[in-house]
């Protein structure tokens, strides 16, 4: 049994496990970013009062929602990268690393938009009432009014869409990214003596980055609560 | 029912002002099959004080709602001070800034503190100074007498007290006209006074004002003219001792004995 615990332990002098874990929380504070951006501005588009801007938002949400986040990655990377020789860095993992970001941000905007909407939903329609009878046109009723208490209605759900997102950061292999995935094809390949521990080491990894991620969302959708 | 419209009759303070502020001509709506507003037409004088009363459903909040488009028309045309309501953009947010709105459930900005909320619109729309606003902003609190409750959000004031704010936040625009929504029908009883009391104060110093409202007594006081409305019509207009004491037609004469003898 020791020798197992020994066997375990020289994994991680074989494998640099810490640092594949953090391209997974790079890749994830990034794409969080991106698409935290695109799915409000997404949000607005659904929200808009011009039906043409709906419509696209629509379009945008129910493609990329209904299509597997590793097709996305793959045609980014076989597609855009390789046939378009579009280079985002010229470090060739830079380059890789970018293109998950940016794999990762489309699609999950997609539910950052959505989970927006929802927080929209939240705010009573007598706030965007009162903002426009003050005469605050459709943008910065969105920006001072509206918006700034969706967001705090949508805690909840973002912070559902950031674990997916988290985890979802596992997908990056499929764009060639070694992430914490990708180590973990290798030390199945060339471990396969503690493959049970493999397993527990990724999945306890996950757990640890998630976990204050859930805790956080629960503490701020109470702390930001609109008190109405 | 007969359309028993009887002329305007011209209120002193009304005569004095001249010409009109608000006009609504020969406006109709419709939800769905529902014809909610029929042919309505409807001048206010600058100054004058025109209480709009009736039955639930007869359309009056909705009237009020589209003199600021908050409501869309089908037919006919409403002008503000000349200009007629733009139907859109930048042009009608302009419009809206000069026309004060206050609502039955007051709708004070949730994540403001109250006087952000009054701050807030000359701030962005009129692109006044944060010190000026807010100079401005405290000297109405004081006026609604609210001053010391500035810095609460509006969730921590009474329900009087919320549309004492909504009242300052819309006079913080300085409108030419202010529309109220049923402004005490979300009130407890013992707040509804301090609110008419605001209005009465408002209508004394001159400001023209709409007001949508089941209280009776605020008709009485403060009004130049009360229009009935019923079933989508304005059925009756006149002064309020006039449409009180002798309601010309017998819709009014039924809604008066039913809320006056109780």
């Amino acid at each position: 049994m020791s020798s197992y615990f020994s066997d375990f332990a020289s994994l991680f002098e074989q494998f640099d496990v810490a640092s594949a874990f953090w391209v997974n929380i790079q890749l994830t504070f990034f794409a969080a970013i991106g698409s935290m951006l695109l799915g409000t501005v997404l949000a607005l588009m659904r929200v808009s009062p011009i039906t043409s801007m709906r419509w696209l938002g629509a379009a945008y949400v129910n493609i990329i929602r209904n299509t597997p986040l590793t097709i996305i990655l793959v045609f980014l990377v076989l597609g855009v990268w390789s046939q378009l020789q579009l280079n985002l860095s010229p470090d060739f993992n830079k380059n890789f690393f970018r293109y998950a970001v940016v794999g990762l941000a489309i699609y999950h905007a997609a539910f950052v938009c959505e989970a927006i909407r929802s927080g929209v939903n939240t705010v009573p329609v007598g706030q965007a009432e009162a903002a426009r009878a003050i005469g605050l046109g459709f943008l910065p009723a969105a920006r001072l009014i509206i918006f700034p208490q969706a967001l705090r209605g949508a805690i909840t759900p973002l912070g559902n869409t950031l674990i997916a997102l988290t985890k979802n950061t596992t997908v990056a292999a499929a764009a060639s990214v070694t992430e914490i995935s990708a180590l973990m094809k290798s030390m199945i390949e060339f471990r396969p003596d503690v493959i049970i521990a493999v397993f527990l080491t990724v999945a306890i990894g996950f757990v640890l980055i998630v976990v204050p991620v859930g805790l956080l969302t629960t503490w701020a959708s109470r702390k930001f609560a609109v008190v109405r | 029912m007969p359309n028993q419209t009887v002329s305007p009759p011209t209120s002193p303070i009304a005569t004095q002002a001249g010409e009109t502020l608000v006009k609504i001509a020969n406006v109709n709506k419709h939800y769905g099959s529902l014809h909610v507003l029929k042919n309505i037409n409807l001048d206010v004088k600058r100054g004058e004080v025109v209480v709009v009363i009736g039955p639930s459903g007869s359309g009056k909040s909705t009237l009020c709602r589209t003199i600021n488009r908050l409501e869309t028309i089908d037919e006919g045309e409403i002008t503000i001070d000349g200009n007629p309501l733009p139907k859109e953009g930048k042009a009608l947010a302009k419009l809206r800034a000069d026309v004060g709105m206050v609502f039955q459930s007051f709708n004070l900005f949730a994540h403001k503190s109250v006087l952000q909320n009054v701050t807030l619109g000359p701030m962005k729309v009129r692109g006044k100074s944060s010190a000026a606003a807010k100079e401005r902003a405290m000297e109405l609190l004081k006026r609604v007498g609210v001053d010391n409750q500035a810095e609460k959000l509006p969730a921590q004031l009474s329900g009087g007290q919320q549309q004492r704010v909504a009242i300052a936040r819309a006079l913080a625009m300085s409108p030419k006209v202010m529309l109220f929504d049923e402004p005490t029908s979300a009130l407890d009883p013992e707040m509804i006074n301090e609110v008419l009391d605001t209005m009465a104060d408002l209508a004394r110093q001159g400001m023209t004002m709409i007001v949508v409202t089941h209280e009776m007594g605020f008709a009485r006081r403060a009004a130049d003219r009360v229009v009935f409305m019923a079933d989508g019509q304005i059925v009756e207009q006149n002064t309020p001792e006039e449409f009180f004491s002798n309601p010309q037609s017998e819709r009014a004469r039924d809604f008066l004995s039913k809320i006056l003898n109780h």
